[in-house]
């Protein structure tokens, strides 16, 4: 407990550069992010990330600093190069995008490692640390690192709010922005370039493997939640800060701990968390209406067994057993006893012995869904002409979709047909 | 006899990734093969975990269940959730990863791996590890034998399977409708894919064992499109860039491994270019032509 009061009063400055520092990464790649993800180019994110390394090398090669703006400079040259390559090698071969970024961020990445190792084996007292950049320096950013990194996100932040509107049409439809006159050609050439921007300061915190996840994972996160990208961008910028401060936090506490994996842990568990459990969008609520859809037509479709029945025998109420049931349609014994369990719940079924029989109510809404359904096959056949054999097999799904409005509708248009195009008789409730 | 035997590893972990990466590129997966390469980490870190040492077969299976899963996971966001592919590609290998870095940190006393090794393993390292029998004969580097069993078995894979294979790449619908078991070939080349992966780490690493899935192959393909061609291309375009990096490692002293990938991206690089040259050339003829 007292580490943790430590840590929020920030009484050591040092861990206010670090939260700072992290915080700010993470949100500026969330921002960018947002549009990396709408634009369905997540993965190149990571193909710049892997090809910074190259570029950072070269420059603390060429100047022989590892000054955080030569090799900001260095890193922003390769990155832009590498999506020069997979646009040139998309255009003029047969490869797909994702093959192409692949090779560029296998090959870019190999090229890093090697001049990387070839610098450590040289000897130069001056590379300590460059390694740093493969998993992320969080836990040692400094007051200069600070300053650079915030004017470069500050830059992004004023960029992206200066475009707001330009890249949300070329997130979401390029074509109508080429047509109402947009300069597509540079806004895309911007919007990559503060992508390369937010990358090369991004792995600063996380590193070059893992960048992709502070890039992609709050946006894909913050997607479930709303459909307004203005909304989206917020949350995801939410997201990416929380687990900056997360990240750090539990590196201060525990120090074996490395920073920037825990702050794509924290990134990957809010995200999950919320492809589960955001309303409607989230997995969970999907099963949920799923297995209600299932419950629902499951019911219904044992209904029908009875009305089917009771039409064959001329006796809607007389008792029925499971394999009389059975026979009618092609149902697993399990699910029509779960179905008559279900029914006997409201009521609409009642057991008699060994045997079932529909109650008053339950025959009411056979009724209902016999007629939606011999209705549809009625407008089927009228309206759209199809053959008296083909309507069934639609019926039968929409039979239990129909809404009453769409009920009523039916049947006006249809002027209350009293019989379905197999000569069947539509049952109305009084 | 350093150089040889170290040649002989890439080489053979080369056509092994060359074999299933051609496969991975036409099924349009790269990425996904990308993907596993760093989701085996977490699978490779627990079955050292558990068996308490390198053995080679806890650490397969480790490797293959992570494989499977990652394949699994990204299906799940990807036609659960609804998530597009790129972005569940990219939440899912990432996550994975970090587990596997967070997992090392936990356990760096007891596991053996550190986080260098798992980005661009050390192929330097071995001709010192021999297999020495019982009776004290010296059978060669470990790896070798190691490498070796994983290509005969790939082989064989490609072989036995070629016909499955062959149908569920190209004609998937095709593939369904004649009752082929799509899903299964599916995962068994995923699976395939983790054992390579966990084969090449230590000599290669996670991330540049992509490279060679992915970089041969898709020179082989710029040149044909016969898959067998393609097949014994790409291995060629492997075993060079073995070749070549090695060299090329060792003449301004970096990692082999690294000098493998950059080899195998300038083979790329002059197949691209000669190809578009050669685009060229016929067009200037056809406006000769014309005048």
């Amino acid at each position: 407990m007292n580490s943790t009061f430590q840590f929020i009063s920030f009484s050591d400055p040092n861990v206010l550069f670090v939260v700072l520092g992290t915080m700010i990464l993470g949100a500026s790649a969330a921002i960018v992010g947002c549009f990396s993800f709408l634009r369905k180019r997540a993965l190149v994110g990571d193909a710049i990330a892997h090809s910074i390394l190259p570029g950072v090398c070269l420059a603390f090669m060429v100047s022989g600093s590892k000054n955080p703006f030569y090799l900001i400079i260095g890193a922003f040259i390769t990155g832009w190069l590498s999506l020069l390559l997979i646009d040139g090698i998309t255009r003029t071969t047969k490869i797909k995008s994702d093959t192409a970024i692949g090779i560029i961020l296998s090959v870019f990445f190999g090229v890093g490692i090697l001049l990387l190792t070839s610098i450590q084996h040289s000897g130069n007292a001056a590379q300590a640390g460059l390694d740093k950049f493969l998993f992320g320096k969080a836990a040692s950013l400094t007051k200069d690192d600070i300053y650079v990194f915030s004017s470069i996100a500050i830059v992004l932040v004023i960029v992206v709010v200066l475009f707001y509107k330009e890249f949300k049409l070329i997130s979401f439809n390029p074509d109508y922005a080429k047509v109402i006159g947009l300069p597509v050609r540079f806004l895309e050439f911007l919007l990559a370039t503060i992508t390369v921007l937010a990358v090369a300061v991004g792995i600063q915190a996380v590193g070059v493997v893992l960048m992709a996840a502070l890039l992609i994972t709050p946006a894909s996160g913050a997607r479930f939640w709303t459909d307004k990208l203005s909304t989206m961008i917020l949350i995801a910028t939410l997201f990416g800060a929380a687990s900056g401060f997360l990240g750090s936090y539990i590196s201060y506490i525990a120090p074996a701990m490395p920073t920037g994996p825990w702050i794509v842990m924290c990134l990957s568990l809010l995200t999950i968390g919320s492809i589960w459990f955001a309303p409607k969008t989230g997995m969970l609520s999907k099963f949920r209406v799923q297995k209600e859809n299932n419950r629902k037509i499951l019911i219904e479709n044992v209904l029908k067994l009875f009305y089917h029945l009771g039409e064959r025998t001329n006796g809607f109420k007389d008792e029925r057993s499971t394999t009389a049931l059975l026979e009618t349609r092609d149902l697993r014994i399990k699910e029509l006893q779960r179905g008559l369990n279900l029914l006997k719940q409201s009521h609409w079924v009642r057991k008699k012995g060994e045997n079932w029989v529909i109650t008053e109510s339950g025959l009411t809404e056979a009724k209902r869904i016999i007629k939606l359904h011999r209705l549809w096959e009625m407008y089927l056949n009228q309206r759209l002409k199809l053959q008296p054999d083909h309507v069934h097999n639609d019926a039968e799904a929409i039979e239990h979709i129909i809404t009453p409005q769409l009920e009523i509708e039916l049947e006006k248009e249809l002027n209350y047909p009293t019989k379905d195009p197999h000569e069947s008789i539509i049952p109305y409730n009084e | 006899m350093e150089a040889f035997w170290i040649i002989l590893v890439g080489s053979l972990i080369a056509v092994s990734c060359a074999i299933l990466g051609s496969y991975l590129i036409l099924r349009k997966m790269a990425m996904v093969g990308d993907a596993i390469s760093h989701a085996v980490l977490p699978g490779i870190v627990i079955a050292y975990l558990l068996s308490g040492s390198r053995e080679t077969l806890p650490m397969l299976l480790g490797a293959a269940f992570l494989g499977v899963l990652t394949t699994i996971l990204i299906e799940l966001f990807y036609k659960k959730a609804r998530l597009q592919i790129d972005a569940s590609i990219g939440i899912t290998f990432t996550w994975l990863f970090a587990i596997g870095i967070i997992l090392i940190s936990l356990f760096a006393g007891q596991v053996d791996l550190d986080q260098d090794c798992v980005l661009y393993g050390e192929i330097a390292y071995v001709p010192l590890d021999l297999w020495v029998t019982e009776s004290g004969y010296n059978m060669g580097p470990r790896t070798v034998w190691i490498a070796s069993g994983l290509l005969l078995l790939i082989v064989l894979f490609i072989w036995k399977g070629y016909k499955g294979l062959f149908i569920t790449t190209f004609n998937e619908e095709f593939a369904k409708a004649l009752g082929i078991g799509v899903a299964f070939w599916h995962y068994a080349l995923m699976g395939a894919v983790s054992l390579t992966t966990v084969v090449s780490f230590e000599s290669v690493g996670a991330i540049l064992v992509v490279a060679l899935l992915i970089v041969p192959p898709a020179t082989a393909y710029l040149i044909t499109t016969n898959l067998k061609k393609m097949l014994v291309l790409a291995s060629i375009f492997g075993i060079l860039s073995a070749f070549g990096g090695y060299y090329l490692a060792a003449a301004i002293n970096g990692s082999i491994a690294g000098a493998m990938a950059t080899v195998a991206g300038i083979l790329f690089g002059i197949v691209w270019v000669a190809i578009l040259m050669q685009k060229r050339r016929p067009s200037k003829t056809a406006i000769n032509y014309l005048d």
